[in-house]
């Protein structure tokens, strides 16, 4: 077998990491107390979208700046399921709304609606919902994508459409404050078809579905890049003029990487809902979608296991310093931006191989034979 | 006749760089377009592949109008496109530039399942051998030679198998020895296909070439075997001035 | 509904298009010539508005007396403040990004959030305002039901004197020749000894610059805090590409078409679906016309 894979990387290295990664994660139930595994488990929901980023930016060269409407998306179809299923266990809502079979959510209640909108109603049903999450987000993703790409819109014009798009949907999901929740969002469910998702045990088991789920997007993700998809996607990354004339559309499979990074930040958002009880604009709009794209930048934007970890680390950083330093925050993570878009663009993966390479020619210099990579250089992410 | 242009009009910002041109190629033919720069030669490749839209006129391949096709579109109904500066896929290898060509499979879900199988394999060792790349196949295009790319390029519209060549300068920048293999390359692979190739190079033209087509300001100036062209009194005064 | 609502709306949307663009002028002046969005440029804008305070507040204390003519003083210096470190800014990382639009985005996207920590921790958290020169107190009354407060004519005073003075300096200096040229052509400008890279620092310099002046304007209207520019950033993307970036004329346009329609949509919608509306139909129109509404024909 190759050193290399496919895409230039160094396939003993990889294969560390995602091993290190999985001992590491599955490891937190029992290392970690609960309060430290919750605070993983919603890091890890981010670590969709940064995956998806990853396939989408670092391979497609499409940098959007909108993976928070995807985010939202999975995330509210989730919460209103969850809520309609709070409102009927506590019969809130009019006489009216209670004729037409359903329990209003609370907020609607103080917010004067009388009536359960229709677009609310599929929600009651969970095979709905599930199939909202995963199929209306890549369908809207695949059907912007493609009719832009057709039209040879990209590059910053796109990015910009992206952008865009995630501040209209923050606005009008604090605007309609009666059907979204407005600013404070959707919170205050408890219960998952009667299981009680507070509870520790389903939490532990809400932890390790969402690993799981997340070494499938990795595992999914390695297949699109190793397939014919996968070269075509860089080579119109290179030179997208170039790919027409061997015969390939590149707005289909531009638009496929799009929907794609779609589908994933829409997984993300509704384990998101499940494990913290809430669906919010604040991780809808174009702060929180910019920051995703951090997370996958920090790991390397060209590593889909280096997201994972670029998730965690930026969002354990967010964490120490907002509680010990929070003015500092905002700096860091400002410099982090400027710093690993200009001294690091393949991020902390891209180093690891670097340090590696650099470690297996130092050995071979001194006269051994190149060694394994010593788990000291994982940890060094 | 695979290709027929009638009445082909272009003009970018008031330049009409293609002028009312008609043109026609038979099958299995070698034809070379010739003629001072500015003619408007490669303005007519890029009609023909897609890549620029006419103002007028119509370009009927094997019953189809390619000026209402896009690039991919054209390219899949079975016409091939080479450059003038050599532009393969440099982060890919010499046999991933190959597949990559591979005229099977090339929406997103076929792509996403496509195996490498024993006929692709055949092929891309069978144009490799062409190109003169067998030895290649496992570098990266990147680090070629200016020939050898030239080469890689032409064994990438093998791959694709298309019934009309388009080749723009083909052994520009080649030394006399590439240009002498290029041109047995050129010989060898324009049988059973029609080729259009625009070349300077005289001495190149007519070992190749069944027919020339001379090109001035953008219309035909003259046609004919390379000895009719080159004793042509028209395409004299255009090429030696007056 | 009546002349005067009519004229009282079409003036609400002459204030919000003389601020909008303003900035979009800046913005489009960058991404016309080099193709990078500074993401930080509504931080820009912030920063000019904060000059104006502290120059206001500067008066207040040592000279008292003088206050009245603070504003003109501080839209200068707006300028010249913004201008400084928007020069500053392309010599130290700008310039290294130019090949990389994407990553320009994202690394000035950065800078924006250093900016406006900085905001915080040297103004505090909560907005600050500006006093209101005394010869722009009051409004202008042509017909009884007709209003106009004389700060919002003073902006639109100031914005067509930018405007005119951008025009003359585009088109009428050397400089602005320079400009052109390199936005036409780098290479060949390169070629007949133009020096692009001082060319590059000036064109960012002067497209900050302009947003410093936005600022400066903008006190006038509302008061300024630390996310005050991220508010109008996309606003000012949607009127940039939405104008196209081969023609200023361009982009005063479109900032004026968009700025009536918000102001006529915030009359029949509420605020928030107006605003919502006019980024979808500009998408929508973007998908039309790809290259902009006043984009000049291409070549294929």
């Amino acid at each position: 077998m190759a050193a290399e894979d496919r895409n230039g990387h160094d396939r003993a290295l990889e294969a560390a990491g995602l091993t290190a990664l999985a001992v590491l994660l599955l490891s937190v139930p029992w290392a970690l107390d609960e309060f430290r595994q919750q605070l993983a488990a919603k890091y890890l929901c981010f670590a969709f979208p940064a995956v998806g980023l990853v396939l989408l930016w670092g391979y497609g060269g499409i940098l959007s700046l909108g993976q928070g409407l995807y985010f939202g998306m999975g995330s509210y179809f989730m919460a209103m399921f969850l809520k309609l299923e709070a409102a009927a266990q506590t019969n809130t809502g009019s006489a009216l709304s209670q004729f037409y079979g359903s329990s209003l959510p609370d907020f609607m209640v103080w917010n004067s609606v009388e009536v359960l909108p229709w677009w609310w109603r599929p929600f009651h049903s969970l095979s709905f919902t599930l199939a909202a999450i995963v199929v209306v987000p890549p369908l809207f993703a695949f059907l912007l994508g493609y009719a832009n790409f057709r039209k040879r819109v990209g590059g910053v014009y796109f990015s910009i459409i992206t952008l865009a798009l995630a501040a209209i949907a923050s606005i009008v999901i604090i605007g309609q404050q009666g059907y979204t929740g407005g600013v404070n969002g959707i919170t205050d469910f408890k219960t998952f078809l009667g299981i009680d998702i507070l509870s520790g045990g389903v939490k532990r088991v809400l932890y390790f579905v969402t690993v799981g789920a997340l070494f499938a997007a990795v595992f999914a993700g390695r297949f699109v890049l190793a397939s014919r998809t996968g070269r075509i996607l860089v080579a119109i990354r290179d030179r997208e003029d170039r790919v027409r004339f061997s015969g390939y559309n590149p707005a289909t499979f531009k638009a496929f990487a799009f929907a794609a990074a779609a589908l994933l930040a829409s997984i993300g958002g509704a384990l998101f809902t499940l494990q913290e009880g809430l669906a919010s604009p604040s991780l809808v709009g174009i702060v929180p979608s910019i920051e995703m794209v951090i997370y996958a930048a920090v790991g390397g934007r060209l590593s889909l296991v280096g997201a994972v970890y670029g998730t965690l680390l930026v969002f354990s950083a967010k964490t120490f310093f907002s509680e010990h330093f929070p003015e500092v925050w905002l700096y860091l993570l400002g410099a982090l931006f400027i710093g690993v878009v200009m001294f690091m663009p393949s991020g902390l993966a891209g180093f690891a191989e670097r340090l590696l390479q650099a470690a297996r020619r130092g050995l071979v210099a001194a006269g051994s034979a190149p060694a394994a990579p010593a788990p000291k250089q994982v940890e060094a992410k | 006749m695979i290709l027929a242009v009638t009445d082909l009009t272009v003009s970018f910002d008031g330049f009409c760089a293609v002028d009312g041109l008609g043109l026609a190629v038979d099958e299995d033919e070698l034809r070379c377009v010739i003629g001072p720069n500015g003619a408007g030669k490669t303005t007519l490749l890029d009609m023909i592949c897609g890549k620029t839209r006419p103002t007028r006129g119509s370009i009927r391949f094997k019953g189809r109008e390619l000026t209402e096709m896009i690039e991919y579109e054209v390219t899949r109904v079975g016409v091939g496109r080479k450059f003038q500066t050599p532009s393969t896929y440099e982060d890919l290898t010499v046999l991933e530039n190959l597949e990559i060509s591979y005229p099977k499979k090339r929406g997103v879900i076929g792509s996403l399942f496509f195996a490498r199988d024993g006929e692709l394999v055949d092929k891309v060792d069978a144009v490799a051998r062409r190109i003169y790349l067998a030895e290649h196949l496992h570098m990266k295009a990147g680090s070629l030679s200016h020939g050898q790319k030239q080469w890689l390029e032409i064994g990438m519209l093998l791959m694709q198998d298309p019934e009309l060549l388009l080749l723009d300068e083909p052994v520009a920048g080649m030394s006399p020895r590439e240009r002498e293999r290029t041109a047995e390359l050129l010989s060898g692979i324009s049988a059973g296909r029609s080729t259009i190739v625009i070349e300077h190079d005289m001495a190149f033209v007519r070992m190749i070439a069944h027919k020339v087509t001379v090109m001035h300001q953008g219309k035909v100036l003259a046609e004919g075997t390379m000895d009719d062209v080159q004793h042509d009194e028209r395409v004299i005064e255009v090429y030696l001035g007056g | 509904m009546s002349l005067d609502i009519v004229v009282m709306q079409a003036f609400n949307g002459v204030s919000l298009f003389t601020v909008l663009a303003l900035m979009a002028l800046g913005l489009a002046i960058v991404f016309g010539l080099m193709g990078v969005i500074n993401m930080a440029h509504g931080e820009l804008m912030a920063m000019g508005a904060y000059t104006t305070y502290l120059t206001s507040v500067i008066f207040e204390r040592l000279a008292p007396g003088w206050l009245g003519i603070y504003l003109p003083a501080a839209v200068v210096l707006a300028f010249g403040v913004t201008y400084a470190f928007g020069f500053a800014l392309e010599r130290s990382f700008i310039r290294f990004l130019y090949k990389r639009p994407l990553d320009t985005m994202l690394a000035t996207w950065g800078l924006s959030l250093v900016l406006q920590q900085a905001f915080r921790s040297l103004f505090g958290p909560r907005e600050v305002g500006v006093p209101s020169p005394a010869w722009l107190a009051g409004a202008w009354q042509p017909t009884q039901g007709i209003s106009i407060p004389l700060s919002r004519l003073f902006i639109i005073g100031l914005t067509v004197v930018v405007g005119c003075a951008l025009y003359q300096l585009l088109l009428r200096t050397r400089w602005g020749l320079r400009i052109r040229a390199v936005m036409q052509n780098r290479d060949m400008s390169g070629a007949v000894g133009v020096n692009t890279a001082r060319v590059d620092a000036v064109t960012f310099a002067l497209g900050s610059g302009l947003a410093g002046i936005a600022g400066s304007a903008f006190t006038m209207l509302a008061s300024t805090g630390p996310v005050t520019g991220q508010q109008y950033i996309v606003d000012t993307f949607i009127v940039v590409v939405f104008g196209g970036v081969e023609s200023l004329l361009g982009t005063f346009s479109s900032a004026f078409m968009i700025g009536q329609m918000q102001s006529w949509l915030e009359f029949a919608l509420t605020g928030s679906m107006a605003k919502a509306s006019i980024l979808l139909c500009v998408i929508i129109a973007l998908y039309f016309r790809p290259a902009g509404l006043f984009a000049l024909k291409v070549r294929r």
